[in-house]
């Protein structure tokens, strides 16, 4: 057992953070966040000349062959500049799908460009009616000669108004709450009958809500088996929920990080208010929390890359619980702590705040990860 | 970065798993599987077996008589115990006096004490607090003054955990009050059962067992041999050993324990047509404090991970201590909650109102109010990460 980083992941993550640092501060995303787009090719290129984007695929894909947890290392520092390209919905959603389900002509033409950085991708998962549960879908693919038409709405697409490709989940067979019946299709963003309408969020990045009319697709635009996607869904999106602790986990570093500079420094009564011993508390809670954040972190890399789902399954949940409450107390003490430039916009702390509440919700809320838990962990037959 | 078990270790959690079920005499076994509530003597029992065994401690280095096992050998021991419901051992030797004397004592003191440590021949208690120093423990006031080879002891112990089962005691005593109160303080074991003018002096707790005892000392001799550090220089010792108490008094395991017993009680109390645990809103109350507890574990695999490459356990452990204790106490609250009327019973409860289960809950969720007040109180704990992690100014 061992929780220290290898030489070759301390460099990677001193790389990062240098980016970070030289090309990438907080105002880089400030600027981008009034922009259409809400990030930037000529950086996202850079991510691919630098292989971040390719490091957790095999070396037979074009990528590095490394583990889930260094790209989590990666995302971490960038969640310490808010560093807004597209690296959840491409490379662990729509790529990850891609990597594990496209035959050799797929991966060429879909994933080996995105793993240059020279197109983005987006997987249009969620429906107006299905929270987050991945099987509740409405959209339908029929099969017409031997390619298929597909139909439906998707809402919430991270990156959906700028990726080139889709991975769009649509059903195949069965009824809305079926949790078989489920296939995914490749369609390109220009496709005729492809509707997308730019969704601005809270945090600043964008996502789209997508509409089908009648979307026409060729039989090699399917992935993987027809029928049979729902596991593979499940897998991405909990990696991405691990995704989302180790991007929030930089946040919640560098809130933590940032709060603490504070109460060192801002004077009230002729004292600085990190000595008044309820706020000293109030850091402690907020340190023990931070602290276990990291642990489920390295949790939840650690176990997207496990066979057994159910196992996956539980440690992803068990972090991601720590991140949407212990993420939270720390986000909500910062900004308690900061006082009334907390929330005002010019001050970066609140870009973070919303950063995080957006990560906590995505990917399965608290509540939902709290509820799939129960049923993975034995609660009825453990004695 | 690592979290999976090798093969070896795999092999050994099925070695550990058999042996503990044909180690563990009857007696016990039926207490463990009945939800487990163990004496003193029960205890040493199981701790006599773990020594023949050579697995009494785990964490000690193998030429002291540790076991050389690796941080995830040492997981899954502790997770295997608390599987089966074993009998928790004493902490004050094997956990606190035992690691400061193979790190600070004198090589007669490590032959003289260590071994029966660990064979369980002599058992420990802790003499730190006193009725005026408890939160602020540098304040202490009982007195060792040299005389001849002698310190002579005087003043009063407060809170000394088991201290009527114990052989010795390691104590905080004031050698030198006229300058900083932290520099005249030094670390002495005593002889508490040969030692004349040591008085104990048991409380009953709110919890109906007597956990905790004054003890007194009237002109008590030791010998000045029992020293370990410097003179003056015990607050280093104290500080040591307390961070090695608060890696172990997050009570993680224990947690685990009350958890497991808070679902079965659950699964068997009666509700409607089903049971309590068909309740969506309590099965989600254990989920909630469950998944709270996998991540405070993870935080502790991490700080033994970092001792084993040498890294003392350092303040970080105050968060072991503040987060554990803290859920220590809502596990049992889980398991009063669980129990409904049956709650309100207490020691000595006809079985048929008060299963076997059920019978140490209402006594040991009210002795856990300690937990978030002893071993330096998590305000305390609040203090030391704000002052010496975040380095947060003073007023």
């Amino acid at each position: 057992m061992n929780f220290d980083l290898s030489e070759e992941q301390q460099i990677l993550v001193d790389s990062v953070a240098k980016f970070v640092a030289n090309d990438s501060p907080v105002e880089r995303f400030r600027k981008l966040r009034d922009t259409e787009r809400g990030w930037d090719p000529s950086v996202w290129a850079r991510m691919g000349e630098f292989g971040w984007l390719g490091v957790a695929y095999p070396e037979e894909q074009g990528g590095f062959g490394g583990r889930f947890v260094d790209l989590a290392l990666i995302l971490e520092q960038l969640g310490r500049g808010l560093v807004p390209e597209p690296i959840v919905p491409s490379v662990v959603l729509a790529g990850g799908l891609l990597s594990k389900l496209g035959s050799d002509a797929q991966r060429e033409r879909f994933l080996a460009p995105m793993i240059e950085g020279r197109t983005s991708l987006a997987l249009a998962y969620a429906e107006r009616q299905s929270r987050f549960t991945p099987h509740d879908c409405r959209t339908r693919a029929e099969r017409r000669g031997a390619g298929w038409v597909l139909s439906g709405e998707k809402t919430w697409v991270l990156n959906g108004h700028a990726a080139d490709q889709l991975v769009i989940v649509a059903r195949t067979a069965g009824d809305p709450l079926d949790r078989e019946g489920l296939s995914l299709f490749v369609v390109d963003g220009d496709a005729p009958g492809l509707e997308r309408i730019r969704v601005p969020g809270m945090d600043g990045q964008r996502s789209a809500l997508v509409r089908l009319r009648r979307v026409e697709v060729g039989a090699e635009r399917l992935l993987g088996p027809a029928g049979a996607a729902r596991p593979h869904l499940e897998w991405a999106l909990d990696r991405a929920a691990a995704a989302a602790c180790a991007e929030g986990q930089g946040e919640i570093q560098e809130l933590f990080d940032r709060t603490v500079a504070y109460l060192k420094q801002r004077v009230q009564f002729g004292v600085p208010i990190g000595s008044f011993q309820a706020l000293q508390h109030r850091a402690a809670d907020m340190y023990a929390e931070t602290e276990l954040c990291r642990s489920t972190m390295i949790l939840a890399a650690i176990a997207a890359d496990y066979e057994d789902a159910d196992e996956r399954q539980a440690e992803i949940s068990a972090a991601k619980l720590q991140l949407s409450r212990g993420g939270w107390f720390v986000q909500e003490n910062a900004i308690q702590l900061f006082g009334g430039i907390g929330v005002t916009d010019e001050q970066d702390e609140g870009l973070f705040f919303k950063r995080l509440r957006v990560l906590q919700g995505l990917f399965g809320d608290a509540d939902w990860h709290v509820a799939r838990y129960q049923g993975l962990r034995g609660f009825a037959s453990e004695a | 970065m690592d979290l999976a078990y090798s093969p070896e270790q795999l092999a050994f959690r099925q070695e550990v798993r058999q042996w503990i079920q044909d180690a563990m005499p009857a007696p016990i076994r039926a207490k463990a599987e009945g939800g487990g509530h163990f004496e003193h003597e029960e205890q040493m029992e199981w701790h006599r077996i773990l020594f023949r065994k050579g697995w009494v401690a785990p964490h000690w280095p193998k030429e002291v008589g540790g076991t050389g096992w690796d941080i995830g050998r040492r997981h899954i021991f502790g997770e295997e115990l608390v599987r089966a419901n074993a009998p928790q051992l004493s902490p004050f030797g094997l956990t606190m006096v035992g690691p400061l004397l193979i790190q600070f004592g004198t090589p007669e003191q490590k032959q003289r004490f260590l071994p029966r440590i660990l064979s369980g021949e002599e058992v420990w208690c802790q003499g730190y607090s006193e009725p005026n120093a408890g939160s602020d423990l540098a304040s202490l006031q009982l007195r060792a003054e040299k005389d001849g080879t002698d310190y002579v002891l005087n003043g009063q112990k407060t809170w000394t955990t088991y201290a009527q089962y114990a052989d010795w005691i390691f104590l905080l005593a004031r050698t030198d009050a006229s300058g900083k109160k932290q520099e005249g303080i030094t670390f002495i074991l005593a002889d508490v059962k040969h030692t004349p003018g040591i008085t104990v002096k048991p409380f009953l707790t709110t919890g109906g067992t007597y956990a905790f005892s004054e003890t007194w000392f009237q002109n008590a001799r030791v010998p000045q041999t029992n020293r370990v550090g410097p003179e003056n220089g015990g607050w280093t010792m104290a500080k040591a050993l307390l961070a090695h108490e608060r890696t172990g008094i997050g009570g993680i395991a224990e947690s685990k324990r009350w958890l497991q017993l808070c679902k079965r009680i659950a699964r068997e109390t009666p509700v409607g047509e089903g049971s309590l645990f068909d309740d969506r809103s309590f099965r989600e109350r254990i989920a909630r404090l469950e998944m709270r507890l996998r991540s405070l574990e993870l935080l502790q695999l991490r700080t033994l991970a970092a001792a084993q490459v040498g890294r003392a356990p350092g303040p970080e452990s105050s968060i072991l201590k503040l987060v554990g204790t803290e859920i220590q106490q809502e596990s049992t609250e889980l398991c009063m909650d669980a129990m409904g009327h049956d709650a309100l019973g207490w020691l000595d409860s006809p079985p048929e109102v008060l299963p076997a289960i059920e019978q140490g809950v209402a006594s040991s969720f009210n002795y856990l109010r300690a937990a978030t007040i002893y071993g330096g109180s998590n305000e305390i704990q609040r203090n030391i990460i704000a002052k010496q992690i975040l380095r947060l100014p003073t007023l």
